[in-house]
């Protein structure tokens, strides 16, 4: 399929800007760390960061993602490589996917950071029974942030004054991806007794939003990017 | 130099304000119907047994509410009628943004109705149960939107933007109704429109909601007529400045 190998095209060129420049890993890793780290700092009361590690594992994503997309979208602005793309006569839906693609790649390795450094520093820790569960909630999260993510970053993308709408914009947006994934994940973990069934419809929440975002998204990216700037 | 006089006389009215027949009669209805709202709401209808007069909050809270999210959904089908007709008509997308603008501002009024009556009847303003977090969100989301509206650019850029987020958020609406179905909540059970069609309120209360609900309601519709012509009025006077701009800078091509 030609849509399919463009979208390829375009994720692996995101991804390879990435391995060349490292801005993702000496940048927003560090930052999704010190993150962990001022919850810690705030939330310095017994128990409570043992009890709250899935939120606020979820929550130190949300925060990275809005700086993982406006990179996804900086490396474009430079010389108007995404409406050379368009001129060019690409199909929007390829490049709304392999741009989704890289994104979640990247959202994939910052979140398994993420859940070691739970592990690490509030004390959480990963019954074998829960894996499974936690895997398919890191992967249709992922997908979900990813395609949101890229659809707003196509619309907020461009002038200085349109960055800043990026966290009003994406924040409400991805609100049941945060709900979701994070019972999912307690219950993966067994946060506050919470148990393993409890979790799976979650999946089915996120696994829903994934497939509206994946398809609605690449609908609607075409017609933002089409625009002058 | 002279004055640059290239650009169209403008179609408005050409009288001085937004208003019309039609607006003055709807004006007047609407003055009619809250007056009537408020002689049943504080007069006529009769106190709650267990909530005493504070009842009569919700004969503002509850149209609020409905009239919130009727102006959405306005906003979310015009904004359908903007992006898949071959037209790309720029008055649905005013309509979308007058409506929205108004929608928000009926939202705030709920959440802060809500609260005085939440204090009064639950001893809290807040509760971060599933109804109030998810309302909450829906309002936020549309301040996303009107924020959408004023990034600039041309007046067929907003109204592309607008219009694929205003479809987006609209889903919001049903997730907020059933929330407190799905998760049992501090809030009450849907009185009024129960997903089982039960109707729950006495007679008389609900007669007066209902007069509340049509105040409201024509309270909104001659707002989003008097605001989308004012909107009309300002890309008119957008463009204006533009071709007037436009004209001055090749006044001086030529000149120089």
């Amino acid at each position: 399929m030609r849509r399919w190998r463009i979208a390829r095209l375009v994720a692996g060129k995101d991804l390879r800007i990435e391995r060349r420049s490292r801005v993702v890993v000496n940048q927003v890793l560090p930052f999704a760390a010190v993150t962990m780290l001022m919850f810690a700092f705030a939330l310095d009361a017994t128990n409570v960061l043992e009890r709250v590690a899935p939120g606020l594992v979820w929550l130190a994503t949300l925060f990275s993602l809005l700086v993982l997309v406006q990179r996804a979208f900086a490396i474009e602005a430079d010389d108007g490589a995404l409406d050379a793309l368009r001129v060019a006569g690409v199909d929007p839906v390829a490049i709304y996917w392999g741009k989704s693609m890289a994104l979640a790649a990247q959202l994939a390795v910052l979140e398994l950071l993420l859940v070691v450094a739970a592990v690490l520093l509030y004390g959480a820790d990963v019954p074998a029974g829960g894996l499974a569960l936690l895997a398919v909630t890191l992967v249709l999260a992922t997908a979900g942030l990813a395609c949101v993510g890229t659809l707003y970053g196509g619309l907020t993308a461009g002038f200085t004054g349109r960055e800043t709408l990026l966290p009003l914009l994406v924040l409400p947006v991805v609100a049941p991806v945060l709900i979701g994934a994070t019972r999912a994940v307690e219950s993966a973990l067994g946060t506050d007794g919470a148990a393993l069934s409890e979790g799976w419809p979650w999946v089915g929440l996120l696994a829903v939003f994934a497939v509206a975002f994946g398809v609605g998204g690449a609908l609607a990216f075409g017609p933002l990017i089409e625009e002058a700037t | 130099m002279t004055s640059p006089a290239l650009a169209p006389e403008p179609t408005v009215s050409r009288s001085a304000g937004t208003g019309t027949h039609v607006t003055r009669l709807l004006g007047i209805a609407t003055i009619v119907m809250i007056g009537w709202t408020a002689a049943f709401g504080l007069l006529f209808s009769p106190a709650d047994r267990n909530q005493g007069d504070s009842v009569r909050i919700m004969y503002v809270h509850v149209p609020t509410v409905w009239t919130a999210y009727l102006a959405f959904t306005v906003t979310a089908l015009c904004s359908a009628s903007y992006l898949f007709r071959k037209k790309h008509s720029l008055g649905f997308d005013r309509v979308a943004g007058a409506s929205a603008e108004i929608g928000v501002v009926f939202m705030a009024l709920t959440l802060v109705t809500g609260m005085l009556w939440g204090r009064l009847t639950w001893g809290v303003y807040w509760e971060w149960d599933a109804r109030l977090t998810t309302t909450a969100l829906l309002f936020v989301s549309y301040i996303g939107y009107l924020a959408v509206r004023g990034l600039g650019g041309t007046h067929h850029q907003r109204a592309k933007r607008s219009a694929v987020v205003g479809l987006l958020i609209v889903l919001e609406i049903p997730l907020v109704h059933w929330s407190v179905k799905l998760w049992r909540s501090l809030h009450q059970e849907a009185s009024v429109l129960d997903t089982d069609g039960d109707i729950d309120l006495d007679g008389l209360m609900l007669f007066s909601l209902f007069v509340g609900v049509v105040a409201f309601t024509l309270l909104y519709v001659w707002l989003v007529l008097h605001r989308s012509r004012t909107m009309a009025m300002e890309d008119l006077l957008e463009d204006q400045g533009l071709d007037e701009a436009l004209a001055a800078r090749r006044a001086e091509a030529v000149m120089s």
